[in-house]
C-alpha cells in the first residue's frame, strides 16, 4: 500500500456545470479534495457524476457553462488553461479511461500502432523505440501473446482486452490523475474484475490519484477508500464505508439491488418523494 | 374466432392529420433557429407566392409581344428588361415560376412513393425480392439521367408533362436506395420483432412500422433533389424538349436569349438568376431539413 | 411437479452453416419449466443465451431440436394461436417501443394485430396496471423514462394475457432504484397471474433474486445448474459457475478497500 502523500493533485471547490438551455445546474456545488487515493463517484443516470469528470477534463460541449471558485490540478489552475495547455495536460498528466473500448480506439489502426502513436504523442518515442514501448506496456496490462495481439485491429478483440489496450495507452505517460468513467460497464460480468483490478494496480504502481465513476456502488466501494454518492447534480454524502451510510438516497441506493444472499420477495425502492422534501 | 364488438372505443381518426400538422410546425419552429436554412424558405414562399399570383402581381402579360420595345435594357418600366419580341422579361420569369414550381412538385410527388415503395419493399422482404429491385435500380441509376430523360421526351414528342415524365423516370433510384438502407435497419429493431411476435402481419408491419420510419429521410433526400429537378427541368427547356413557346419555361428563355447574349446580356442572364436562386434554395432548405429531421447529423 | 410450461429438447442453433463464419451458438440444450416457474439463464455476452430466448419467442429459423410451449409442439414459423402463448420483452427500452407510435397505439397494436378487437378499452387497466397513469396512453415514448418504457413493454407483452413470458435483461439498461421497481412489477405480476417466467441475464444478482432455478450457459451449452438456496449459499458445481459468483462481488471474499482503507487512515 502506498503512503498518502498530503499534497492534493486534484482541489475543486464549488463547481457549477449548467448547460445551455437548461435552468437546472447539471452539477451544484462539487467539491473534492483528491490526494494519491482511489475516489470513487456514484449516482444514478442524470445525476451529474459523469459531467462532473468531464468538467474536470474540460471535455464538455460549448453548450456546456463551466463555473469553480477554485479548480487546481498540480500547480494550476484548471479553467484559466489554454485549449493547447489542456491538449498537452489530457494523456499526459490526466487521462481518462470511458466506458466502450470499442469507440474510442481508432477502428483503422492495429492496436500495437495505436498503443506506439500514444507512446509518440506523449514519450516522443519514434518508430522501434515507440513499438517496444508499446509492446512493454501491453504485456504489464497481462495481455498474452503481445506480438499477435499488437497486429490486430479493435474490431478483433474482445472488450475486455479492448478496455486492456485503452489502460496501456492512457497509463503510458504515468498520468497524476486518472478518471474512469463507467470503465466496466461495457465488458462481461467475468472480466469486470480482473480488469478494475489491473486499473487499481497500475494507479497504485504509478502512484497516481484514480477518480472512478460508476453506477455500482458495491463495485466502487470494493475499490475506492472514499465514495462520493451524487444525487441531481450534488454530492448528498461522503462515505468511506456503505456501513455508515446515513442519506436516504445512499440506504434507498444500497437497499434497492438485489442480494440472493439475503432472499426477499420484494426489494425495497426509494421513496423519491422524501428525497424530494429533502432537497 | 369469436367476433368481437368492433364499435368499442375508437381511436381518434384525426390523430394522424394532428400529428403532420404538429410536425410541420416543429420543423417550421426548427427552421427559425437555422438562419441559412431560414433564408432559404423566405427565398422558396416568395418564389411558390409570385408564381401563384403571377396573373395579378405580374406588370405586363407574358406572351403578348410588342415590337416597338424589343430587347430594351432593364429599366423601371422593365425591371429586367425585354426579350427579342419585346416581352417583359420580369413577368415571363413571374409565369414561368410557375412552370418550374409545378414541374419539381410534380415530379416529387410521382418519385417520393414510388421510390420509397420499391425501397421499403427491397429492404424489408429481402432476398430474391430485393435483389430484383436493386438491380433494376442500379440499371436506372447507371443511364445518365438527362440523356435518359432526352430520349424519352424525344420519342413522347415535347412538352410539359412528358418532362415530368422523363424526370420522374431517372430521380427514383436514389429514393429507393435510401429507403432500402432505412428498411434494413428497422427491420432488425426491437420493436419489429416485438410486432412479429404479436402476430402483425407483413402488410401492417411495412405499412405501420416499417415506412413511416422512412419517411423523414426520404423527404429530405426529396427536398435536396429539388434542385437537381429544377436544373434538369431546365436543361430539357433548355433543349426544345420541356414546356414548348411561347410558354416562358426558363431555360427555353437562356435558350432564346443565346443568341443574343453578348449585346443584350440579360435576356440570358435573368432567368439564369431565376434558376440559380431557386435550386440553391431548394439546397439549403434540403440541407436544413436534414439536420432537423434526421438526427444522425446532429449538431451541438 | 405441476403441467411443464416450456420443454426445450436438443436445440442447436447454428447461424451462416457452411460459410467460413459458421457460428455454432448454441450446442444441443434440453430443459424445461414448470407453470409458474421463474427460471433464469445466466452467462456473458456471446454465450448463446439470449438466442435460446429468441428461438423459444419464434424469431430465430436456424435452429433444430424440439420446442414445446404449453404442452404443444412449435415450429419455426408460427400461428397467431402459437404466437400468444409466449410473449417477450427485450434489453433495450428504447428500442422496443416505435418511436412513431402513442404509447397508447403500442398497447392497442397486439390487439389489433391479431384481429381480436380495437385493444383501444384495453389500454388504460394495461396501464394502471404496470403503475403507471392511464393518460399516458396520448404519450410518445421519448416523453417516457427507461424504467416507465420497460414498464411499457411488460404490458403490451402482457396484452395477449401470454401464459409464458420472455425475457432478455429486462433491466440492464435501468437504473439499480428503477431496476428495483421493475423487478417487483414482474414478481406482483407473475404471482398475480401464475406466469411462466423465462429470464435472461448476465447479471448473477438480478437471476438469483428473481429465479427458483437458474442454468449457467457458456459457449452455447449449460455447464451448471443452481438452485435458489445454492446460490444464497454460494455452492456451485462448476468452475465457471464460481467465477461468474466472483465476479458478481457476491462472493465472502469480495475485497473491500474502504474496510482497507480506513485502517490504514485514509479518508476524513
Amino acid at each position: 500500500m502506498t503512503v498518502p502523500e498530503h499534497a492534493p493533485i486534484l482541489t475543486i471547490e464549488g463547481l457549477d456545470v449548467t448547460f445551455r438551455r437548461s435552468t437546472v445546474k447539471a452539477v451544484d456545488g462539487f467539491n473534492l479534495t483528491l490526494g494519491r487515493e482511489r475516489f470513487g463517484i456514484v449516482g444514478e443516470s442524470g445525476s451529474g457524476k459523469s459531467t462532473a469528470g468531464r468538467a474536470i477534463m474540460r471535455l464538455l460541449p460549448k453548450s456546456a457553462r463551466i463555473e469553480a471558485k477554485e479548480m487546481r490540478f498540480g500547480g494550476r489552475s484548471l479553467p484559466e488553461c489554454s485549449e493547447k495547455e489542456m491538449r498537452s495536460l489530457r494523456g499526459r498528466e490526466i487521462a481518462l479511461i470511458m466506458q466502450d473500448p470499442r469507440y474510442s480506439l481508432n477502428p483503422v489502426l492495429t492496436v500495437g500502432n495505436q498503443v506506439a502513436e500514444a507512446a509518440l504523442l506523449h514519450l516522443g518515442l519514434k518508430g522501434k523505440a515507440g513499438r517496444d514501448k508499446a509492446r512493454e506496456m501491453l504485456s504489464h496490462v497481462r495481455i498474452r501473446d503481445v506480438d499477435r495481439v499488437m497486429d490486430l485491429y479493435p474490431h478483433q478483440i474482445s472488450g475486455g482486452m479492448g478496455q486492456r489496450v485503452m489502460i496501456a495507452m492512457m497509463l503510458l505517460a504515468k498520468p497524476r490523475l486518472v478518471i474512469a468513467d463507467e470503465p466496466t460497464s461495457a465488458l462481461d460480468v467475468s472480466v469486470r474484475h480482473e480488469v478494475l483490478k489491473l486499473l487499481d494496480e497500475l494507479v497504485r504502481e504509478n502512484n497516481s490519484g484514480l477518480i472512478l465513476i460508476s453506477h455500482d456502488i458495491r463495485m466502487v466501494a470494493a475499490f475506492c477508500e472514499r465514495i462520493a454518492v451524487m444525487y441531481k447534480g450534488r454530492i448528498v454524502e461522503m462515505l468511506t464505508s456503505l456501513s455508515d451510510a446515513r442519506h436516504p438516497y445512499t440506504k434507498g441506493l444500497i437497499a434497492a439491488m438485489p442480494d440472493p444472499r439475503h432472499p426477499v420477495r420484494r426489494l425495497s425502492t426509494l421513496d423519491r418523494s422524501v428525497l424530494e422534501a429533502l432537497s | 374466432m369469436t367476433e368481437m364488438p368492433v364499435e368499442t372505443v375508437r381511436a381518434p381518426r384525426s390523430a394522424a392529420a394532428f400529428r403532420a400538422i404538429g410536425t410541420l410546425f416543429r420543423i417550421g419552429r426548427e427552421m427559425t433557429r437555422e438562419p441559412l436554412g431560414f433564408a432559404g424558405c423566405i427565398v422558396l414562399a416568395i418564389i411558390i407566392i409570385v408564381a401563384a399570383l403571377a396573373s395579378v402581381i405580374a406588370p405586363y402579360p407574358p406572351n403578348v409581344q410588342s415590337l416597338g420595345e424589343v430587347l430594351q435594357p432593364p429599366s423601371w418600366a422593365h425591371w429586367a428588361g425585354t426579350d427579342e419580341f419585346g416581352r417583359d422579361i420580369l413577368s415571363r420569369l413571374m409565369f414561368g415560376a410557375q412552370i418550374t414550381i409545378r414541374t419539381v412538385f410534380s415530379v416529387c410527388i410521382i418519385i417520393g412513393p414510388i421510390g420509397l415503395a420499391i425501397g421499403v419493399i427491397a429492404g424489408f422482404f429481402g432476398g430474391r425480392i430485393d435483389a430484383v429491385l436493386m438491380r433494376a435500380t442500379d440499371i436506372v441509376l447507371s443511364f445518365p439521367a438527362l440523356v435518359l430523360a432526352l430520349g424519352f421526351a424525344a420519342a413522347m414528342g415535347a412538352g410539359l408533362n412528358t418532362a415530368v415524365i422523363a424526370i420522374s423516370l431517372t430521380s427514383w433510384p436514389p429514393i429507393a436506395r435510401l429507403a432500402r438502407a432505412e428498411a434494413l435497419v428497422v427491420r432488425r429493431t426491437d420493436y419489429v420483432a416485438a410486432a412479429r411476435l404479436y402476430g402483425a402481419s407483413r402488410m401492417r408491419l411495412l405499412f405501420l412500422y416499417i415506412a413511416p420510419m422512412c419517411i423523414p429521410s426520404v423527404i429530405v433526400r426529396l427536398t435536396l433533389n429539388m434542385a437537381t429537378i429544377t436544373l434538369t427541368a431546365a436543361s430539357l427547356g433548355f433543349l426544345g424538349l420541356g414546356a414548348q413557346p411561347p410558354a416562358p419555361e426558363w431555360g427555353a428563355m437562356i435558350a432564346s436569349g443565346r443568341k443574343f447574349m453578348l449585346d443584350y446580356w440579360w435576356v440570358a442572364v435573368m432567368p439564369g438568376i431565376a434558376i440559380l436562386l431557386t435550386s440553391l434554395a431548394f439546397n439549403i432548405i434540403g440541407d436544413a431539413m436534414r439536420d432537423i429531421l434526421d438526427p444522425r447529423y446532429d449538431r451541438s | 411437479m405441476s403441467e411443464t410450461m416450456i420443454e426445450v429438447r436438443d436445440l442447436d442453433v447454428v447461424f451462416d452453416r457452411g460459410s467460413p463464419q459458421e457460428n455454432h451458438v448454441v450446442r444441443s440444450v434440453s430443459f424445461q419449466a414448470a407453470k409458474g416457474e421463474t427460471l433464469g439463464i445466466v452467462g456473458e455476452s456471446g454465450c448463446g443465451k439470449s438466442t435460446v430466448l429468441r428461438c423459444i419467442a419464434g424469431l430465430e429459423s436456424h435452429w433444430s431440436g424440439e420446442i414445446h410451449l404449453a404442452g404443444r409442439l412449435v415450429g419455426k414459423e408460427r400461428s397467431r394461436d402459437e404466437l400468444k402463448s409466449a410473449q417477450m420483452v427485450f434489453q433495450d427500452p428504447y428500442g422496443s417501443l416505435h418511436p412513431r407510435h402513442r404509447i397508447g397505439m403500442a398497447l392497442a397494436e397486439p390487439h389489433r394485430a391479431m384481429g381480436i378487437g380495437e385493444g383501444w378499452n384495453a389500454v388504460a387497466g394495461a396501464l394502471t396496471q404496470v403503475g403507471l397513469p392511464a393518460d399516458f396512453a396520448n404519450r410518445f415514448p421519448h416523453e417516457l423514462s427507461g424504467g416507465q418504457r420497460q414498464r411499457v413493454a411488460i404490458a403490451r407483452a402482457l396484452m395477449l394475457s401470454p401464459p409464458i413470458l420472455l425475457l432478455d435483461e429486462p433491466t440492464s439498461a435501468l437504473d439499480v432504484s428503477v431496476q428495483a421497481e421493475v423487478l417487483n412489477l414482474m414478481c406482483d405480476l407473475r404471482d398475480e397471474r401464475t406466469l411462466t417466467l423465462l429470464l435472461v441475464s448476465h447479471d448473477l444478482a438480478v437471476i438469483g433474486h428473481m429465479c427458483d432455478r437458474v442454468l449457467v450457459m457458456k459457449e452455447g451449452v449449460f455447464v451448471d445448474e443452481l438452485t435458489k438456496d445454492d446460490i444464497r449459499f454460494g455452492r456451485t458445481h462448476h468452475e465457471y459457475s464460481a467465477t461468474l459468483f466472483e465476479a458478481s462481488l457476491l462472493g465472502d471474499d469480495a475485497p473491500d478497500a474502504m474496510a482497507r482503507g480506513a485502517e490504514a487512515g485514509f479518508g476524513s
